[in-house]
């Protein structure tokens, strides 16, 4: 016992946050926690950024009038709130920080398999966004997130060649990190972790980094393309030039279909994690949650023709894109109807990330559903480029992606910084995020279905009421992100001490202390159970036998 | 007004015939989702009373899973999936299917604004007339970037793409008019690229097409085919350096390397601008390309004039291969074009 608590202490006195305080012993550092907390800072910026533009969207079309500002300004708005949010923030945001402070922790080993090439992908992540910075300081890029030519390879007098030599590079980062993960899980499971004894969390990033690896390089010549066609007038896709504009369509959805999947992937093993370790149940249904992040990432591949319905593509063609798309709706609906079946008979916490996962249940429900919409082809033609689309895929991006990657952030922010935050403002801004999100994003399913086009500065007077609900929400929305900015930061001095595993959670990384050491473990752990054993889980039986105390006497 | 007139909340007019079925299947599918939503709100809100967590120590009995249940919830929503794909389909297959005995109407996208041409000459920009109770066929290419034409009313929507020709087609039911909205992005003023469908009673429509002093296009297509020089070559007794061109349009043609294609819209622009690409059996690549010298507009009246000439008995495509193109010295003369 004595022993222990030594041991304890002297943990308590070097952990990863306090090895070294120098700004060179983060920038130069290889420890995948700090290269996760990297990342957490930068795309917190990057959101931060994405989100103001959104702010400006929302102000603008209040009145249906383009009168907050130009056609040309609020055209260079959405598409670098687009551009920032997919490639700045929700590509890297559950991978780069969650999965690189907790992938190495759950399997037990000391880091991922390449530090350097981590770190590396940190760099080229950074060089990539200060490249788009300079691209939104020099004039920003109208084309929309899509660039799709010829208006961008011809048309376009913005920064287009600056931006995509910009999402070229930062494509390097998502690749590295998606090698690295896929290395880092085939080979460093500790000693007697087997395939099926991986938490769901792993799988699902192990599903994520296959797509990185095998998607990213696409998008990475579809950019070049277009560099070459900008600059060189090489005819790829201008039929003035002697090229085909549905071409970057199919190569551009090629990937950003599946990279929808990159941004999803990860939330639904977050959510896993919570419910299971929030409830105290096992994952009903492992096996199913497990292949289903793989069957999506295999599917993912084969649907991206759904986005061309009506691009002039083959009749043909979009009858198979759109029965594959029901294809990988399954495996979607698989999760959400194992997710739910977990909570029955649980032992149900109300905390925070609960909530979150709860939210996430449901607006990931709506999303999916709405997914079902679009996927049916006579009823795309009317759905496709309105708001029923921008609702839809931010129920899926914001409402699945961002509530996953919040409610993990407050799961795993004791483990992060050694401090609890505040419960309280947790759960009121997790209720606000709720009502904020959906107030904002409800009304665009009807005025999408209304008729009203995405990318429009100014609309006809009929659509303003839905408008100005969706404004309303977005001011909500807003108060609900800003709060656990605020009171995370708050909690780093002034938030209670967290201990190892406050959440009496089952899983290696609450095992080690909290912030776990530089080398993860002070021991080598060795695996012989399965994933979420809670009667293995050292602070529950400790619970019980007091409770059980306290009875008897 | 009739029971009928009653707007349907949160849904554009229908004004179309595609309209009221899209309209019935877009509120199945919210039918379908609300209710999912609702059993999963409902089991969850359960759940979470029933086993809110009682003491600290707790570890309820655990449940690995069940295989019946996985079964269903996998099997029951790929047949529901199946059966929304069928209807989509199915509406799909109608949209873009070719509709028989329609009026055509030939659209150019430009930034930004939409110009159409009526089969009589009248042209507008920016409106759309059209007559309720009969189907419209609209032809479209762009002369820039991508566009799409998109009519809410109508439920209706194509991309317009430079380089080629989409169509789309519809049929008004009931008169009055609508929006038109370009949903594809096209730069500065995209979302000032709108415009109004007005759809009217046919006696209106055949009084409002008088009201102009336009040429048809098949006539402005016929000067056009002239001072391009096109008949030099293209002559109609056949003996040309190109082929011939009367009686042709809708049949196949023989090409030089061995393969066939239909003397149709796509074939006659691509042509036009990019000569070389698909050569008739036994001619010579002697056509200039005419890109930069002729609009999509201009085109579209070539086309026109084209069609004029074709075969008269509207059954072209059925007829076998056009020897008159494949083998020059044996076609007769037409008179009907000589100029």
């Amino acid at each position: 016992m004595a022993t222990e608590v030594m041991a304890q202490a002297e943990e308590s006195r070097t952990n990863y946050l306090t090895n070294g305080h120098t700004v060179k012993s983060w920038l130069l550092t290889l420890d995948h926690k700090r290269i996760g907390l990297l990342y957490l800072f930068s795309i917190s910026i990057f959101f931060a950024i994405g989100g103001i533009y959104a702010a400006l969207i929302r102000l603008e079309l209040i009145t249906p009038q383009g009168d907050l500002m130009t056609a040309e300004t609020y055209n260079r708005v959405f598409t670098m709130h687009g551009v920032m949010m997919i490639f700045f923030f929700l590509i890297p945001s559950i991978p780069a920080t969650l999965g690189n402070f907790l992938l190495p922790l759950m399997l037990g080993t000391k880091d991922v398999a390449f530090p350097r090439l981590n770190l590396l992908s940190w760099y080229v992540f950074m060089v990539g966004a200060i490249l788009m910075l300079i691209t939104i300081m020099s004039g920003g890029v109208d084309t929309g997130w899509t660039f799709y030519p010829p208006y961008s390879s011809i048309y376009s007098n913005s920064q287009v060649t600056l931006a995509g030599v910009s999402i070229f590079i930062t494509g390097f980062s998502s690749i590295l990190t998606g090698l690295n993960f896929m290395v880092t899980i085939h080979t460093m499971r500790a000693p007697g972790l087997t395939w099926f004894r991986l938490p769901l969390f792993v799988w699902a990033h192990y599903a994520t980094s296959l797509i990185q690896v095998l998607g990213t390089p696409v998008v990475a010549i579809t950019v070049l393309a277009l560099a070459f066609e900008r600059t060189l007038q090489i005819g790829i896709f201008d039929p003035k030039l002697g090229g085909d504009p549905v071409l970057f369509q199919h190569m551009f959805w090629f990937y950003s279909h599946p990279a929808v999947y990159i941004m999803i992937i990860p939330s639904m093993g977050v959510i896993s994690e919570l419910i299971a370790n929030m409830t105290r149940k096992k994952v009903f249904g492992y096996h199913f949650v497990a292949f289903s992040s793989l069957a999506i990432a295999v599917f993912g591949f084969l649907v991206w023709g759904h986005h061309m319905f009506t691009s002039s593509q083959s009749m043909y063609a979009g009858m198979v894109f759109s029965l594959i798309t029901y294809a990988v709706a399954i495996p979607s609906a698989i999760k959400t109807f194992n997710w739910t079946a977990t909570i029955f008979k649980g032992s149900v916490s109300y905390d925070t990330p609960m909530i979150y996962a709860l939210a996430f249940i449901g607006l990931f429900t709506i999303g999916g559903m709405t997914g079902l919409f679009l996927a049916a082809l006579g009823l795309d033609v009317h759905l496709h480029d309105t708001y029923f689309v921008v609702a839809h895929f931010h129920y899926v991006m914001v409402g699945g992606a961002i509530i996953g990657y919040l409610g993990g952030l407050h799961f795993w922010w004791p483990k992060m910084t050694g401090r609890m935050y505040p419960e309280v403002w947790g759960r009121i801004s997790a209720a606000i995020v709720f009502l904020g999100f959906n107030l904002t994003f409800f009304p665009q399913f009807i005025v999408g279905y209304l008729g009203m086009p995405r990318r429009y500065h100014a609309y006809v007077p009929e659509y303003q009421v839905w408008h100005i609900l969706s404004t309303a929400g977005a001011s909500l929305l807003a108060i609900g992100f800003i709060m656990p900015v605020v009171y995370l930061a708050w909690s780093l001095k002034y938030g209670e001490k967290a201990g190892d595993n406050p959440w009496m959670a089952a899983g290696l990384e609450w095992e080690t202390s909290s912030p776990p050491p530089t080398e993860n473990f002070t021991y080598q752990p060795v695996i012989n159970h399965d994933a979420y054993e809670f009667e293995n889980v050292k602070e529950i039986k400790e619970a019980a036998a007091k409770e059980a105390a306290l009875q008897t006497a | 007004m009739s029971l009928f007139s009653f707007q349907i909340p949160f849904m554009p007019e229908q004004a179309s015939k595609f309209a009221l079925e899209v309209d019935l299947f877009y509120i199945a599918l919210w039918l379908i989702t609300i209710g999912v939503t609702i059993g999963i709100v409902i089991a969850i809100f359960v759940f979470m009373v029933k086993y809110k967590r009682r003491h600290n120590g707790e570890i309820p009995d655990q449940i690995e899973g069940h295989m019946m249940l996985e079964i269903l919830w996998s099997v029951i929503p790929f047949i529901i999936c199946i059966g929304i794909f069928a209807w989509g389909a199915k509406i799909y297959y109608q949209m873009y299917s070719e509709p028989k005995e329609s009026l055509e109407i030939f659209v150019t996208g430009k930034q930004w604004m939409w110009r159409a041409q009526h089969p009589d000459g009248q042209r507008e920009i920016n409106t759309l007339h059209v007559p309720v109770g009969r189907r419209v066929k609209l032809t479209m290419t762009s002369e820039d970037v991508l566009h799409a034409y998109f009519i809410p009313a109508f439920r209706t929507k194509t991309d317009v793409v430079p380089g080629r020709y989409t169509t789309t087609w519809f049929e008004a039911t009931k008169p009055g008019t609508y929006h038109i909205f370009c949903a594809e992005y096209c730069g500065t003023q995209h979302s000032g690229m709108i415009g109004t469908v007005t759809a009217m009673e046919p006696g209106e429509y055949q009084a409002w097409l008088g009201g102009g002093t336009n040429e048809p296009p098949a006539i402005v297509g016929e000067r056009l085919f002239s001072s391009l020089a096109c008949n030099t070559c293209h002559t109609a007794d056949g003996k040309g350096r190109g082929p011939k061109l009367t009686e042709l349009y809708g049949k196949q043609v023989k090409l030089n390397n061995g393969s066939s294609v239909t003397f149709d819209d796509t074939y006659i622009r691509e042509s036009i601008l990019d000569p070389a690409a698909k050569v008739v059996e036994n001619y010579q690549v002697i056509m200039p390309s005419f890109r930069g010298q002729i609009s999509e507009e201009q085109i579209g009246q070539v086309i026109a004039y084209l069609k004029s000439i074709g075969p008269k008995d509207g059954d072209a495509a059925a007829k076998p291969a056009a020897t008159a193109a494949a083998k020059p010295a044996a076609a007769k003369p037409a008179p009907a074009a000589t100029k």
